[in-house]
């Protein structure tokens, strides 16, 4: 057998001793171009604000150079915002990646999943205890809500998962019961909301509308470190997941452990969403787009599943430039800051629609 | 046809069924609803934060509401007029309408998991409404005919979403695309909301009374406003009952039955705009009504839309009014608003009709 | 009953089946299904009757709460799930590939049971998938997307994924239901020639063994080398087409009146169904009186119905003197 016959258009296999991967051309051309996208974003970024710094001075500082007011204005005020805002970004695109890939249906979406609701009524219920227990207040308040967020956005996934296990998981019925959950936990928070006293209910609202604002190193950290664990076991997950999307069954004749491939694409997928939730609160859209986005760039060469790099590049990407045109108020020529959730729910509107009439006219997307 | 054994000859096409029991039973159940109906009402006027001894409510509202404003009026009067009987009208009103609506949705999606709520109507009338506020209104209250107004608005813009998406055919409308579709219209709405009252904080008026579904701040003149709109609502929809019961078969069946689909959907669609912008107007989003109650009505009386209509409105009138008496007592003197009641009780009840293995289908 | 001889590679015994509650296969006692080894067995009966759950028994995709299935001797539950893969084949009823996937990816996927997330790509993949789709000739076809391909193509790029696994043992799932008469024929070939290869010396690959859940009956006749009918969750018949296939077995299983007659291309057994109220007219121009007359004479004898309804049959065939229908009462 030639090599030639059985190469793909594009494609290129890479064998080192017992490892071996196949490189597809127009998917290492995707991942070039979203990085570059990315870079080029995130300078834009840092450059823009009330203090208008040149792309120069930009990559001066970043390459560890640079005056002291544009390092002071970079490292202090703006890196951690816009690093927050690319690590949620990846986290979420990764998220929205594999969930689309588990759910087969491109309108799935993590927050579907109950993951920032659950976030918001894990955190209202700290602030609440330390509205209750004010001598508990301080450490709970620091420690306690982040802590609190991420375990109450983890145990609604997992009550969803629960309720949706019937001899097995159901991509559908997943969906829809976290739609009901999801639902039901609104009205808990609103509820929740009201007994909360006014200073505490400030806090909450954090959770409740996604902003980057006064984001710090903290976040980064938390989000990074979220990222840097998540993302190469999500790569990993990749093998299995190109048996899952065949089916259940087909899955299972080809020796997936059905189950257990599932809870795992579901952990990571809930986790990332969690992650970036407790960093950022809700923000919409994101895990939506990006990975229909991420598939159409990547043409044949995704191979079937929203690809999880490329995802996780175009979610960095998306979410540093909507909080850019949030924070400099380009679009709305406002005094104010408008929230990153709230741009990209504005870019979210029109893609949904598309995606919506083109499913309607027959053409799968 | 045989030489064999002679068996009773039964016509064709004779079912073996028992019309007149049929009747009967449903007249019964109909009844039923309407007597706990009235008892609900009559806990929604008694019940509440001060409890109004049922006697005594009733003696008030016997006296008419001029009894109230006169100086000296007895608290209980006060109580009653002022406070319950608005609320009790209110719960009425958004009962019968978004339970009507709910089934009417379902119906013309072919869809067990419609509901104007999940499918972002509501949130588009509520949207519509803030608009509204922050534009037209001073200090971000309206008139309630602006309200009412821009509430139908709203939600003729909401349904035009899913009328698209649901009139896609058989790839859109399956329960899962149609409800993941709705949530994420839902989502879209909540966070434009969100962006209006930023851009304008006299929005945040108009939208702390929007962002949750409540039968306290309806005031009179809205509501003698949304009653008549919803009653058309209502007119439209039962007219369109039994083109309803064709459209269950599908386009073509319906069409080859000799049904205008077209107008027909249009009917449709015309009610459930006037009912879900009638009841937000009125009293906020309430979600879930429009959800369970056309499947409970269907397990009481079946599929048949000239009974299921009436009896979903029965059924949601009662489920609003119960609800929000257990708003009132839950946390008295404090007060859960009947959209939250509504969202934690309506949030379990669908996942449990999502666990089913076969959903009540049409 | 079988005899379950040992040197079945894959074999059912006394197995219970069922969803929930409801059992729908070995309600009475345990089913037994010996898979004869280099042969093409198919699995018939109506529908509900369980054949499809029995396959999936086989395919280790259903765990049956009585009895067990083994796999060269073994409980093939006890098997880890990735071993199986390696011995064990199945293709699915109806199944779906994503969207944007090309032939070759799809094939891909069936070296799943061999790879690890490392080693996605080894020479040995390659090749498997290179004789995969050469085998069911679709190399020319290996870009273009699975969606884009015709009915047959399709079943033969799922049929190619099954082969690249590599495996001695092939389990199909109504392979031809939806499909074109064309493309049923274009898949069951193939089949055909995968358990009966024409030349051994193909890749030095020796005979298959496959089991195929099929409807048509005529064609399980053309194809099968051995037939188990099922019905209401029982093996009522087992053997070679000619043995399974009687107008009893006909009538009482698929309640269908036919008469059997010899396939005239292939030899076998050709089901012909008798007409149900109308009379059908003949070449000859005499009717032949309908199914109705023949309940007024004695079911189980041939010899009368061959006198009320032979006057006008078919020309082509002599049924009173072949072998298979004469005075048949089996």
């Amino acid at each position: 057998m030639s090599a030639g016959l059985l190469e793909a258009r594009g494609a290129r296999a890479v064998r080192v001793g017992p490892v071996s991967a196949r490189l597809h051309l127009r998917m290492l051309g995707a991942v070039l171009v979203a990085a570059a996208l990315l870079v080029v974003v995130v300078a834009v970024d840092l450059s823009r604000g009330s203090a208008q710094l040149g792309l120069g001075d930009v990559v001066g500082v970043l390459t560890g150079g640079g005056e002291a007011g544009a390092r002071f204005v970079v490292t202090e005020l703006r890196l951690p915002r816009t690093a927050t805002g690319a690590a949620v970004g990846a986290l979420l695109g990764l998220s929205g990646a594999l969930l689309q890939a588990f759910a087969r249906n491109p309108l799935a979406s993590p927050d579907i999943l109950g993951v920032d609701r659950g976030a918001a009524a894990g955190a209202l219920l700290v602030i609440l205890a330390a509205t209750a227990l004010p001598a508990a207040a301080g450490p709970l308040q620091a420690v306690g809500v982040p802590v609190a967020a991420g375990a109450g956005a983890l145990a609604t996934a997992g009550l969803i998962y629960a309720l949706a296990w019937r001899r097995g998981v159901e991509g559908a019925r997943l969906v829809l019961i976290g739609i009901g959950i999801a639902a039901a936990l609104q009205g808990l928070i609103s509820f929740m909301l009201i007994g909360a006293r006014l200073e505490w209910a400030a806090e909450a609202v954090r959770y409740l509308s996604g902003s980057l604002s006064g984001r710090g190193y903290e976040q980064v950290a938390q989000a990074g470190l979220a990222l840097a664990v998540l993302l190469p076991v999500a790569l990993v997950l990749g093998h299995r997941l190109d048996a899952l999307v065949l089916g259940d069954d087909s899955a299972r004749a080809l020796g997936v452990g059905l189950q257990r491939s599932q809870l795992a694409v579901l952990l990571v997928s809930v986790a990332a969403a969690a992650a970036a939730v407790v960093a950022s609160g809700p923000i919409g859209f994101v895990a939506l787009l990006v990975p229909q986005v991420a598939l159409r760039l990547a043409g044949s060469a995704a191979r079937g599943r929203p690809p999880v790099l490329l995802s996780a590049l175009l979610g960095s990407a998306l979410v540093v430039a909507a909080d850019c045109v949030g924070r400099t108020g380009l679009f709305f020529a406002l005094s104010n800051e408008v929230p990153v959730g709230v741009v990209t729910s504005v870019i979210g509107a029109p893609y949904l629609m598309w995606l919506l009439v083109r499913r309607a006219r027959g053409r799968t997307v | 046809m045989t030489a064999t054994a002679a068996r009773p000859q039964r016509r064709p096409g004779e079912l073996h069924h028992d019309p007149r029991g049929t009747r009967r039973r449903r007249t019964l159940l109909v009844t039923a609803l309407v007597a706990a109906t009235a008892l609900a009402a009559a806990a929604s006027l008694a019940l509440g934060s001060g409890t109004v001894p049922l006697r005594t409510a009733l003696a008030a509202l016997a006296d008419g509401p001029a009894a109230a404003l006169r100086a000296g009026a007895s608290e209980s009067a006060v109580v009653v007029w002022q406070l319950r009987v608005p609320r009790t009208a209110l719960g009425l009103l958004a009962g019968a309408a978004l339970g009507v609506a709910g089934a009417l949705m379902q119906g013309h999606t072919r869809n067990p998991l419609a509901d104007p709520g999940l499918l972002g109507i509501t949130h588009g009338a509520g949207l519509a409404v803030v608009l509204a506020a922050v534009t037209l209104g001073s200090d971000g209250v309206l008139p309630a005919s602006t309200t009412v107004a821009a509430a139908l608005v709203g939600a003729a813009g909401g349904a035009l979403v899913v009328v698209a998406v649901a009139a896609g055919g058989r790839r859109l409308n399956d329960p899962l695309t149609l409800v993941l579709a709705g949530a994420a219209v839902t989502a879209l709405l909540a966070s434009l909301v969100q962006a209006v009252i930023l851009a304008d904080a006299t929005g945040l008026q108009a939208y702390r009374f929007w962002a949750v579904g409540s039968l306290a701040g309806g005031t009179g003149d809205v509501v003698a406003l949304a009653a008549p709109v919803a009653l058309v609502g209502l007119v439209l929809g039962l007219a369109g009952a039994r083109s309803l019961d064709l459209l269950a078969l599908g386009d073509d069946l319906a069409r080859g039955a000799g049904l205008r689909v077209g107008p027909a959907r249009l009917l449709g669609v015309a009610a459930i705009v006037l009912l879900v912008g009638a009841a937000t107007a009125a009293c906020g989003p309430v979600a879930f009504v429009g959800l369970v109650v056309p499947h409970v009505a269907r397990a009481l009386v079946g599929p048949v839309h000239r009974w299921l209509l009436p009896v979903s409105g029965l059924v949601g009138m009662v489920l609003v009014l119960l609800a929000d008496v257990v708003g009132r007592l839950v946390v008295a003197p404090a007060e859960v608003p009947v959209g939250v009641v509504l969202a934690v009780l309506g949030g379990p009840a669908f996942v449990a009709l999502v666990r089913r293995r076969r959903l009540v289908s049409l | 009953m079988e005899s379950t001889r040992p040197e079945n590679r894959l074999s059912a015994r006394g197995i219970r089946l069922g969803y929930g509650d409801r059992v729908v296969v070995g309600r009475d006692q345990g089913l037994d299904l010996p898979v004869p080894d280099g042969a093409l067995t198919v699995v018939v009966g109506p529908n509900g009757c369980g054949k499809s759950t029995v396959l999936r028994a086989l395919g280790r995709l259903l765990r049956p709460s009585a009895g067990q299935v083994l796999l060269d001797g073994r409980a093939i539950e006890s098997m880890p799930t990735r071993v199986v893969a390696q011995h064990l084949a199945l293709l699915p009823q109806s199944p779906t590939a994503p969207e944007g996937l090309t032939v070759r990816d799809l094939v891909g996927r069936g070296r799943h049971p061999h790879q690890r997330w490392f080693s996605t790509a080894s020479a040995a993949d390659d090749d498997a998938v290179g004789r995969a789709l050469a085998q069911v000739g679709l190399t020319d076809l290996a870009d273009r997307v699975v969606d884009e391909l015709s009915g047959g193509q399709r079943q033969r790029a799922w049929i190619a994924l099954a082969l690249a696994q590599e495996t001695d043992l092939l389990l199909l799932d109504e392979p031809t239901t939806f499909l074109d008469l064309c493309h049923q024929l274009e898949v069951l070939d193939l089949v055909h020639s995968l358990v009966h290869p024409p030349q051994v010396g193909q890749g030095g690959r020796a005979g298959r063994t496959a089991v195929v859940v099929l409807h048509d009956l005529n064609l399980t006749a053309r194809y099968a080398d051995h037939v188990v009918a099922v019905q209401d969750g029982a093996v009522v018949a087992s053997g070679t087409p000619a043995e399974v296939f009687t107008e009893e077995l006909l009538e009482q299983v698929f309640s269908v009146r036919a008469r059997v007659l010899e396939d005239p291309v292939a030899g076998g057994p050709l089901i012909v169904p008798l007409p149900a109220r109308h009379a059908v007219v003949l070449p000859s121009g005499a009717a032949a009186p309908a199914r109705a007359t023949d309940q007024t004479t004695d079911q189980t004898t041939d010899q009368n119905t061959d006198q009320t309804t032979d006057q006008n049959t078919d020309q082509n065939t002599d049924r009173n003197t072949h072998p298979l229908t004469a005075g048949a009462t089996r």
